[in-house]
């Protein structure tokens, strides 16, 4: 077994995803501390040009029509195929719809550890992960073996993880990749009729604790009173309450607000993701331990119920609108 | 059609969250369990999936406590059978849970497999890809629609940005939902126990449990962070005022 760090980049529809430079980040740091090398892998169809800004010792490309775009299954057959032959010490993929779907399935078949939802490795070596939304830190050893690990985004910068030295290729000659189960059929973009909330600059977003579709009105009343727009976490969209368009984490949009207001959300990774690019964040929950607290600029564990109200009164108040 | 669902419970968040003496696992000792929520969803695609064409709907989830409530809401909602794994499951990881269901998908032989796309949890792994490896079957997660087509399903598959990916899969393959196509639906109490009185769980007992996969556990800790909100208290009066001019100072009114 070598101690070589490999990592899994993802893309999708000819974008490297964030999640790559972090890894390769997350990556550089552990070889540093252990003398090893951190590799890149690549899948694709005629898409070695997506390694240019890679920051990477090396990178393995695997070139096949079958891996234009991400499936399970033809993921699967190759990255095991290199991960049996080479046996690097760690393997990186992302806690994302891409590599929470492979990681598994990869631990199973090659009999190897996993330690998923990483977020950052200790000096002396250690894999830290975040679980129970965010409220609880499991530290970990490396395996003897190879261990495989899928990362968080939030402990290490993806600008650590660009280079303008494109790593040296090699190219891999893919294994046999027929009678695949999967297939990609096409790409649905989102609709672009709704306001894009990713490029606006005050979001009002509520969570779980807004409890009933009643309610949705006044953080409405609240964003109006702002001059801004309402947005949600998971819960609310999964409701029906608001348009998925308005949905901010891990599957809906990052958003950069000069001021976001989190209503009652306790700030699972999958949101907290999204929202860190944020200036200002307040938060409104009342549970005193919700992880929101850990990114918000300014807190509040008043009762939503008791303050939006009084809140938008307020700056109506200041507006000179009443 | 046969359509398995695998349920798990896991740590209600809402509630104040401890580890145990050892300090390498959650203290479950005043731990609330409740249906892991992506679960609930999956049942939900289930069962949505079984009135849109004939099929069975058949839940299984290992023993906690709080589960036979679960499988009995499973019954009420519409599923055909509930079996519960019994045993001790103090230690069990995934992995463990994966292994564990392989002799009982092999008996029932389900086409289509549903579970939650992740648990908060979840150390190593979603269970999903790993039920899906121990079966040799295809994966998808971050499923939020699913069309069954004869010998195969036709999958909405959510990339961030709001990009779906359509796919298909031949079947028998197993899904990790993110969302069902609509709300998992409500069922009285009255229900429940109407069907408390009727219905069957079927048990299994399970005996030994295999946790290899995941790396040995170091220790569990609340995080310590460097940043926190500064927290503004009062009255709702007192701290509407506050942010108020929180907003001027930002330039914001």
């Amino acid at each position: 077994m070598s101690r070589d760090i490999f990592v899994l980049i993802e893309h999708n529809q000819g974008q490297v995803s964030e999640i790559s430079y972090i890894m390769l980040a997350a990556g550089r740091d552990l070889a540093i501390a252990q003398g090893s090398q951190v590799i890149a892998i690549l899948f694709g169809n005629q898409a070695e040009n997506l390694a240019q800004n890679l920051s990477a010792d090396k990178l393995l490309y695997v070139n096949h029509p079958a891996l234009e775009d991400f499936t399970q299954d033809a993921y699967l057959i190759t990255i095991s195929e290199i991960i049996k032959s080479r046996q690097p010490g760690v393997v990186l993929f992302g806690n994302t719809t891409i590599g929470s779907d492979l990681a598994g399935a990869v631990s199973i078949s090659l009999d190897l550890d996993l330690a998923s939802s990483c977020k950052y490795f200790t000096s002396d070596g250690k894999v830290v992960s975040q679980i129970c939304g965010g409220k609880i830190m499991v530290e970990s050893n490396f395996s003897f073996t190879t261990t495989l690990i899928t990362m968080l985004p939030g402990g290490y910068k993806p600008e650590l993880g660009q280079s303008d030295h494109p790593p040296a290729i090699e190219n891999i000659t893919p294994p046999s990749l027929e009678n695949l189960r999967i297939k990609n059929i096409n790409f649905i973009q989102p609709e672009s009729s709704d306001i894009d909330i990713s490029k606006e600059p005050i979001l009002v977003s509520i969570g779980r604790g807004i409890q009933t579709q009643d309610n949705v009105e006044l953080a409405e009343e609240l964003a109006e009173a702002l001059g801004g727009v309402i947005c949600a976490s998971r819960p609310v969209i999964d409701q029906g309450w608001l348009p998925t368009s308005r949905l901010v984490g891990k599957s809906g949009k990052q958003v950069k607000a000069k001021l976001y207001i989190a209503i009652g959300i306790s700030g699972a990774p999958e949101h907290v993701e999204a929202i860190t690019g944020s200036e200002t964040i307040i938060a409104i929950n009342t549970d005193p331990k919700a992880p929101i607290f850990d990114i918000a600029t300014y807190g509040t564990e008043a009762d939503l119920f008791d303050l939006v109200e009084i809140l938008t009164h307020r700056i109506n108040q200041a507006k000179g609108n009443r | 059609m046969k359509i398995l669902v695998f349920i798990k419970l896991v740590p209600d968040l809402v509630e104040e969250l401890s580890i145990d003496p050892n300090g390498t696992a959650l203290d479950t000792t005043w731990m609330r369990m409740i249906i892991n929520e992506f679960d609930d969803h999956a049942l939900e695609q289930a069962i949505l999936l079984k009135e849109k064409q004939t099929a069975d709907v058949i839940v299984i989830a290992p023993d906690v406590e709080g589960v036979d409530e679960v499988l009995f809401t499973a019954l009420a909602k519409g599923a055909d059978q509930v079996i519960k794994l019994t045993g001790d499951f103090s230690n069990a990881n995934n992995h463990a849970f994966a292994r564990a269901f392989t002799p009982y998908i092999n008996n029932i032989q389900p086409d289509l497999i549903l579970t939650g796309v992740q648990a908060n949890s979840d150390i190593d792994g979603s269970i999903g890809p790993l039920i899906a490896a121990c079966q040799n079957q295809p994966f998808i997660g971050y499923v939020s629609g699913v069309i069954l087509e004869d010998k195969r399903a036709i999958v909405r598959k959510e990339y961030p940005g709001g990009v779906i990916a359509e796919m298909s899969v031949s079947l028998p393959a197993v899904l990790g939902i993110q969302s069902a196509e609509q709300p998992p639906r409500y069922v009285a109490v009255s229900k429940v126990r109407q069907v408390m009185k009727t219905a069957n769980i079927e048990e299994h007992q399970f005996d030994a449990i295999d946790i290899s996969g995941s790396p040995k556990t170091n220790r569990m800790f609340q995080p310590e962070t460097s940043t926190h909100a500064e927290m503004i208290e009062g009255n709702p009066d007192e701290i509407a005022d506050r942010l108020v001019s929180v907003f001027k100072e930002k330039g914001i009114l």
